[in-house]
């Protein structure tokens, strides 16, 4: 690979989306360019995620200064393992939405300017992933935040208004709780770099500020992931979108903040000290319990997919709230296995309406007879999300409860094991009620669907059952992450470093 | 100095919050506009509050003199009042939407999203 590749590894994930959200506002009119740039966008944002993957894996952490200046004083740009596992991962997602958005995005959802946001969403997220900088965190969520409030409102129906006021208003707030709590912590250390807070840190006296800080970044991450006492704009907006924007959402924003939580909570602040495992504890159980709870009683597919995204985070939450290297690498592998499997049954959820023009559970049904293809591939993301062997849903939760038994935390295993029952619940509703019975209405008239929407969807199956029947290289690959997530001095060190190689140039 | 700056700061906030939990929504994005406000004031307040000289690198030397402000949360507070400034302005824009489309200033007018699949059915068959 050449040398110019190599070196520039980091910048191409955030690069391409922004020039293909730029190209594709250029050819506004055009709605046929703006596809084709979109999906070519995609795929090379793809191709450089592992490309960066790759040199990650060879050559360690890999670090970028912006405009030369030594760290920390400039902001710089880091990927680790686990950053890049997140690129790659949203790459692979957005390709596949990117893919069934070509049969299932409207003409006038094009014109409201669909591809541009979509871009745009991309290149907020990948900037939060592979960002070493807080405050330049602080940028890329409200870059998120920006495009997401546009893309929720692609179509302006009563619905969707009113779910993006919800959804604008709290998540204003956890941007403002996010920044506060970055003004509080600059106050004490003086810096912003989060390679030079982790060092700073551990030498600073604990004060009344340093602990609200570390609070508020907990609070505003727990908005922007969902957490128990603060889910509540999650079920109320994400039914609302359009699916393929529902799915983009379901598989990346809330990890996004459940990245910075790890991020934060590893390398800045220890779960440790300030009783904060206690709060992540009861957090995360919270979360797992009312998430479920929440999509009992529902009956739009999406509003009971938009619930169990919250009981998901609670898994993940398990393993911070653990933070044993095992707990920490059950996370990443959960986080991994969580975003494949909720966007595609999002996906899903948009091949049931095609075909019976609704999402209203109590309106479908026939299913199994008319499309057994697409039933066989609800099945493998709805069992894999409830934790059937051998899919990939059963290892993640076999990791996750497996540490917090061997962590002192049964309880936080019991519940979880019960909350996997009760995901089994959920999912069986949407078999029995979408596929199994016999369509309530009288003449049935069932729509095919088109192959892209398929597509998409297999693929995405085909990489739960990859994980499932294989899933040693990967949990070697999360213990490897965590590792590194958790060893403070390895991303310093390679963050200071560079200072070398960048005072060498000019 | 410093803990009359703190006072009106928690002032502005306490405003904000009682602002958000209100029911009319152009409150809620008044509040909103209060809050980031507040924010930026306790960056500036963060970043440690005294006289001194603006930060300008005198002719002839390469640093900043001992004396001269943090530049750094100025630039910060830029940054998040540029950002602020485009978010209210969408809400603005979004809470005039919702009133036309939906009618109601009032949260307990917006039912639209909560009413999609719910289990009763007086609102299922309402929205229909």
């Amino acid at each position: 690979m050449p040398d110019f590749l190599t070196q520039t590894a980091l910048l191409w994930p955030l690069a391409i989306p922004l020039a293909t959200a730029a190209l594709c506002a250029a050819l506004w009119s055009n709605a046929k360019a703006q596809r084709a740039a979109n999906l070519a966008g995609l795929c090379l944002t793809l191709v450089a995620s592992l490309v960066l993957l790759n040199s990650v894996m060879t050559e360690g952490i890999q670090v970028k200064q912006f405009g030369g200046w030594a760290p920390p004083f400039g902001i710089s740009f880091v990927a680790d393992q686990f950053s890049a596992a997140m690129v790659v991962i949203s790459s692979i997602l957005a390709l596949a939405a990117g893919v069934f958005a070509t049969a299932d995005i409207r003409r006038r959802q094009e014109r409201s300017g669909f591809y541009p946001l979509f871009q745009g969403l991309m290149v907020g997220v990948n900037g939060a992933f592979l960002t070493g900088d807080i405050f330049n965190l602080y940028v890329w969520f409200e870059v998120m935040l920006i495009t997401t409030l546009g893309l929720i409102t692609l179509d302006r129906t009563r619905a969707q208004l009113d779910g993006a006021l919800k959804y604008a208003v709290l998540n204003l707030f956890s941007t403002i709780l996010f920044l506060m709590a970055i003004g509080l912590l600059y106050g004490v250390t003086g810096t912003l770099n989060m390679a030079d807070l982790a060092m700073i840190l551990p030498n600073t006296e604990g004060s009344v500020a340093l602990t609200v800080a570390a609070m508020m970044f907990l609070l505003a991450f727990g908005i922007k992931a969902g957490f128990f006492p603060m889910f509540f704009w999650l079920p109320a907006s994400y039914h609302t979108a359009t699916i393929i924007v529902s799915a983009v959402f379901a598989g990346l924003l809330t990890k996004v903040g459940v990245y910075a939580c790890f991020r934060v909570f590893t390398l800045l602040f220890e779960v440790e000290d300030g009783g904060i495992r206690p709060l992540v504890a009861f957090f995360a159980a919270g979360t797992m319990v009312f998430g479920v709870f929440g999509a009992a009683i529902q009956w739009d597919v999406r509003r009971i997919l938009s619930f169990h995204i919250i009981s998901q985070i609670g898994y993940i939450m398990l393993g911070l709230a653990i933070a044993t290297p095992l707990a920490l690498a059950g996370a990443v592998f959960y986080i991994i296995h969580h975003i494949v499997v909720k966007a595609n049954l999002f996906f899903v959820a948009g091949a049931i309406h095609r075909a019976t023009g609704t999402f209203d559970l109590r309106k479908t049904g026939g299913l199994m007879k008319s499309s057994p293809l697409l039933a066989v591939l609800f099945l493998i993301p709805a069992l894999s999300l409830a934790g059937i062997p051998p899919l990939s849903g059963f290892w993640a939760k076999f990791m996750v409860i497996d540490a917090s038994f061997r962590g002192d935390a049964a309880w936080l295993g019991a519940v979880a094991l019960f909350v996997g029952l009760l995901t089994v619940f959920s999912m069986s509703k949407i078999w029995i009620e979408a596929f199994w019975k016999d369509s309530p209405r009288k003449i049935v008239h069932v729509r095919a669907v088109p192959v892209a929407m398929l597509l998409p969807i297999a693929a995405l199956g085909a990489i739960t059952l990859a994980i499932g029947f294989n899933p040693e290289p990967l949990v070697a690959f999360s213990q490897l992450a965590a590792e590194t997530m958790a060893d403070q001095a390895q991303f310093i060190a390679a963050v200071f470093n560079e200072r070398q190689i960048a005072g060498v140039q000019p | 100095m410093s803990l009359v700056y703190a006072l009106a700061i928690a002032v502005q906030m306490g405003c904000g919050v009682y602002l958000l939990l209100s029911r009319h929504v152009v409150r809620i994005v008044l509040g909103v506009v209060l809050l980031s406000a507040a924010t930026n004031l306790l960056i500036f307040v963060a970043g440690g509050l005294v006289f001194t000289a603006p930060p300008v690198i005198v002719q002839g030397t390469q640093t900043l003199g001992a004396e001269a402000a943090n530049p750094l949360p100025q630039a910060l507070i830029l940054t998040a009042i540029v950002i602020g400034f485009a978010l209210v302005a969408f809400a603005a824009a979004l809470v005039l939407k919702t009133y036309r489309a939906v009618g109601s200033v009032l949260t307990s007018g917006h039912t639209d999203a909560e009413a999609l699949g719910s289990p009763f059915d007086a609102e299922a068959t309402r929205n229909a």
